[in-house]
């Protein structure tokens, strides 16, 4: 295969060697020289440009009409409506401005060209054109700053106080959602209090007191170990270093401790913690709370055209009102598999390509019963549930491994 | 004076003085083009392999293997970290080091001296460690293809803490620091070059060239130095800053992160810091690209055009308005990081503004192509399609520019078919225009001119065949770096545009293998050229062929006019040369 290759590669190569030889031989018996084009050259390439533009608004149509119906379904969202009528009104500026420039570029390179005969004409420059076409691109670009404008002043203000609070949390390669309950404010959080059970990190009076438990029991165990290791090797570099990490976690979460006898947190206990599959409701606004927990993502919902950023340290929101039932939508675009999906969009990885969550959009009433179903935060973190729960998890992981080998 | 001795005395030199530790700024053109060639070629074959990978997800190809190797490429199918890795040198080595270092280090090299009518750079020694720190990035950078964990794979762009955390990813271990050595290299290259650029401008004009007789090209080579200079410095500590994160525990992007089952102790940074830093280099970067690319087509349209360039003032006031306001719309690549809507309202608002004096760009190509007398050269057609992708491209920009409609088409294929575009594609033809313009100068031979158009249609159709599907990929919502869509069905439709990109840009690249044999043939076997072979006006052309020291043999030329008096009525030729003398009564320049 490869040798073949390299045949082929050499006998390119020869080709094109004898071809050169042939141009040349060819020019010398016209009594061409290379330092001038000859005028059949120009008169052909004059002609391909012309072939080319033809072609060339051709694919652009073909490519409209074969992948036209393809692109996104109609937005599900209520501003996801506006920044389409917004992108329409944009296509139809940019559709004039491309046609426009494109034919007189290739209508004037296929008319011009070289002629012996002709002089070209010594137009150095015309104050009034200049004029107009700055004044009129700046008016059109006037009339889009202002059109886009208020629409994203429109879509990042503030959302309403009754919208349904969600965190949408990601890390590499899953989403985890969180709802905020009853209360319809989520509980703090915060990385030092991530683990297994509690993979957002959500501030209890309980988690605090089981995180200050284990972080004191793994210091002891690091203690321990540090006594046996031998003195001045790289483990006891490694496990003062560890040493050291478990100390600073523990005095971040003992802020917490204190903080937590003046005013408990209460917010999180009724939060709900849902993976794979979110349900939210129509027409009622969903105000999203990204967080990350090792590098950035992005939330990438493209039906309901809507995007942010998941940054680890800096807490990130976008809201939006769906308008468009899962159930209408498969409706609408006649595939009964359709589905709402949240998909990261920012390089996080190996398996940055797969790293989704299925959202379905149903009546307030589906939603609140759906909702009704998931557990609340407490049920799932308890000090005394916490252990059974993680052997739950164990055995779970273990089924898992069994069924896929 | 000394230059001038210096000129007259023909000294023989050593091979190394003369072809590797040269000072003369001709030969240093040719050795930042070849490097550029041999990197831009990886680069290539890059683009390669991971496009097979997006045809035809999943399959196995013996080119993988032939390139990566079994652990890579395990049985000839990519790996996703790999697939990554590919994606990030391939940009990074186009954008800067073909695009940056190559086109800019080419062309400002070769024409800022002879343009201008000076002997040399301002200093030859800081022009040939310019050089010489570039080339060592270049190896720096090839050998992180090298590196047991893989090469930098974080995207073009690098952002924390994906770059910053060896935990996360393969390619963010040593491959990621050699990356940052190579690009701290690359920008003291760039700084250093840049410095010379705009200093030999300003000092060591001849006589009579007045900056408003200078050339497009010298404008725009000033413009992108001034450019580089003000910005490159951001990126170098921005990349420093990312060192420090990564090797020395510091905080500068980092914080609340809990990576591999591990709480880190580093708070209080900010990813989004660094994304600043990066973009107010990187959106400049993108105008260090066009900006020369712009130049050489310019000098290109009006020499074949026989005819002035349209409106040469009001190119110039768009190259510095463009120059300007590159500096106030980084925020632009950020509408989507959770930064301020209000600052977000500001940086579309400077956008857009950007389309103003590019509009006028374009509106001035097309007007001096009309009535002119238009020799198809290689150079010429290059530079023609030059104009169509500015185009193109340019005008997706608006769009994006545009924050509520960049929320759904930001990290997707629209935006990979708007820069690859209108920054990728034309800077690339520009560079073609300029390298068959130029060759003559460069290498004393003429390159063939029907294997030229073969090269350019070739490359100009496949460039479009790569590129124009993107856009409908991108408005589906497809994201860019995605190793595979086949996770999605709602991509599936997309499985056959993506086999024919990936053709046209496997067609594509065998094209350039015409480009590659035309070049060495012509350096070697090609015909001898003549003193003025396109008939220009510029003062490279009245140099001899023969390259010398100091570039002219006797006294330094005088100019009496600007370089575009091309079918001047009342002229005998359709050019007159800038070193010939103005009649009584004959006006200079534009009127």
């Amino acid at each position: 295969m490869s040798l073949l290759a390299i045949v082929l590669t050499i006998l390119g190569i020869v080709a094109l060697v004898q071809l050169v030889r042939v141009f040349e031989l060819g020019a010398k018996l016209r009594g061409n020289t290379q330092d001038s084009v000859d005028y059949n050259g120009n008169k052909l390439n004059g002609k391909l440009w012309l072939i080319f533009g033809v072609l060339y608004f051709a694919f652009f149509v073909w490519l409209v009409m074969e992948y036209g119906d393809k692109l996104l379904p109609v937005a599900a969202s209520e501003h996801g409506a506006v920044i389409d009528s917004l992108m329409n009104f944009n296509w139809v500026i940019l559709i004039i401005a491309f046609a426009g420039t494109h034919i007189l570029l290739f209508y004037f390179a296929s008319k011009y060209y070289w002629s012996p005969k002709r002089r070209a004409e010594f137009i150095t420059h015309n104050n009034k054109l200049e004029l107009i076409w700055t004044t009129l691109p700046a008016i059109v670009l006037a009339v889009i700053i202002i059109y886009g404008l208020t629409a994203w002043n429109n879509i990042t203000d503030e959302a309403p106080e009754e919208a349904v609070n969600v965190e949408i949390f990601s890390k590499q390669f899953g989403w985890t959602a969180r709802f905020a309950g009853t209360d319809n404010e989520l509980g703090e959080s915060n990385y030092n209090f991530i683990t297994g059970a509690n993979p957002l990190g959500v501030i209890t009076p309980e988690t605090i007191k089981s995180r200050i438990e284990d972080i004191k029991e793994d210091i002891e165990r690091i203690e321990g170990n540090l006594a046996n290791a031998p003195e001045g090797g790289l483990r006891e570099k490694e496990l003062s270093k560890e040493l050291d990490n478990k100390k600073r976690q523990l005095q971040t979460i003992r802020t917490y401790s204190r903080k937590n006898t003046v005013e408990p947190y209460r917010a999180g206990d009724d939060d709900k913690v849902v993976t794979g599959e979110i349900h939210i409701p129509v027409n009622k606004t969903v105000n999203m709370h990204f967080r990350s927990q090792d590098v950035i993502h992005s939330a990438y919902m493209p039906h309901f055209r809507a995007q942010m950023n998941c940054v680890p340290g800096t807490p990130t929101r976008f809201h939006f009102t769906p308008t468009i039932t899962t159930k209408e939508m498969r409706a609408k675009t006649g595939n009964e598999e359709f589905d709402y999906v949240l998909f990261c969009n920012k390089i996080c990885g190996a398996a940055h390509y797969n790293m989704q969550m299925t959202i379905i959009v149903e009546s307030e009433e589906d939603y609140e019963s759906w909702l009704a179903e998931q557990n609340t935060f407490t049920s799932v973190e308890t000090a005394e549930n916490r252990s059974v729960n993680e052997e739950i998890e164990v055995e779970k992981e273990n089924n898992d491994l069994a069924t896929t080998k | 004076m000394s230059t001038q001795a210096h000129a007259a005395e023909h000294h023989k030199e050593s091979f190394v003085s003369k072809y590797i530790f040269s000072q003369d700024h001709k030969m240093i053109a040719k050795q930042f083009l070849i490097t550029a060639m041999v990197m831009a070629t990886i680069a290539m074959i890059m683009s390669i392999l991971f496009r097979l990978q997006l045809a035809w997800p999943g399959e196995s190809f013996s080119a993988l293997s032939f390139f990566l190797g079994e652990k890579w490429a395990p049985d000839g199918v990519l790996d996703p970290n790999m697939y990554l890795a590919l994606v990030t040198i391939h940009g990074t080595i186009m954008v800067f080091f073909l695009l940056t270092g190559g086109l800019s280090g080419t062309f400002a090299n070769l024409l800022i001296p002879l343009q201008i009518g000076a002997r040399d750079m301002a200093s030859g020694f800081l022009n040939m460690l310019s050089y010489w720190l570039f080339f060592l990035s270049s190896a720096i950078m090839v050998a992180s293809l090298f590196v047991e964990s893989g090469p930098a794979a974080a995207g073009w762009t690098v952002y924390p803490p994906l770059s910053a955390l060896p935990q996360s990813m393969s390619g963010s271990g040593l491959g990621m620091t050699l990356w940052l050595v190579s690009m701290t290299v690359f920008i003291a290259s760039s700084l250093i070059g840049g410095l010379n650029y705009i200093v030999t401008v300003i000092n060591l004009r001849t006589k009579g060239m007045k900056m408003t007789r200078l050339p497009l090209t010298i404008w725009a080579l000033l413009t992108t130095a001034i450019l580089g200079l003000l910005s490159f410095p951001v990126l170098f500590s921005a990349a420093l800053l990312l060192l420090f994160d990564r090797s020395f525990g510091t905080a500068f992007y980092l914080s609340d992160i809990f990576v591999a089952g591990e709480a880190l102790t580093q708070t209080g940074g900010s990813p989004i810091l660094y994304q600043h830093l990066f973009w107010f280099l990187g959106h400049p970067e993108v105008y260090i690209i066009i900006l020369p690319a712009l130049g050489l087509t310019s000098e290109v349209i009006a020499t074949n055009a026989r005819k002035p360039i349209f409106g040469y003032r009001a190119m110039v006031g768009s190259i510095l308005a463009i120059g300007f306001l590159s500096f106030i719309v980084w925020g632009h690549h950020m509408f989507v990081t959770g930064m301020d809507p209000f600052i977000g309202s500001v940086f579309t608002f400077t956008t857009l503004l950007i389309a103003i004096p590019s509009a006028v760009k374009a509106f001035n190509y097309i007007s001096t192509l009309w009535k002119g007398n238009l020799k198809f050269t290689p150079a010429m057609m290059f530079s023609i399609a030059m104009v169509s992708t500015f185009i193109s491209g340019g005008l997706t920009g608006i769009i994006l520019a545009d924050a509520a409609l960049d929320i759904n088409l930001h990290d997707t294929y629209f935006v990979v078919a708007h820069f690859h575009i209108v920054m990728g594609l034309s800077a690339v033809l520009a560079m073609f225009a300029g390298v068959y313009h130029w060759f003559p100068k460069m290498y004393g031979r003429m390159m063939n001119m029907k294997l030229g158009h073969v090269h350019f249609w070739l490359t100009f159709v496949s460039g479009y065949g790569v590129f124009f599907p993107q856009h409908f990929m991108g408005l589906a919502g497809v994201p860019r770096r995605y190793y595979t869509n086949s996770e999605f069905p709602m991509f599936d439709v997309f499985i056959d545009l993506n086999v024919l990109v990936t053709i046209f840009a496997i067609v594509g690249s065998f094209a350039q293998l015409i480009f590659f044999f035309n070049f060495f043939y012509s350096v070697y076997r090609g015909p001898k050229a003549k003193q003025n072979p396109w008939g220009s006006n510029t003062l490279e052309w009245t140099t001899p062929v023969e390259h010398i020291h100091g570039n002219w043999p006797g006294k330094l030329p005088v100019v009496h006019r600007w370089a575009y008096d091309y079918s001047k009525p009342g002229k005998e030729n359709d050019f007159v040369p800038q070193t010939v003398p103005l009649e009584e009564g004959e006006i200079d320049g534009e009127h």
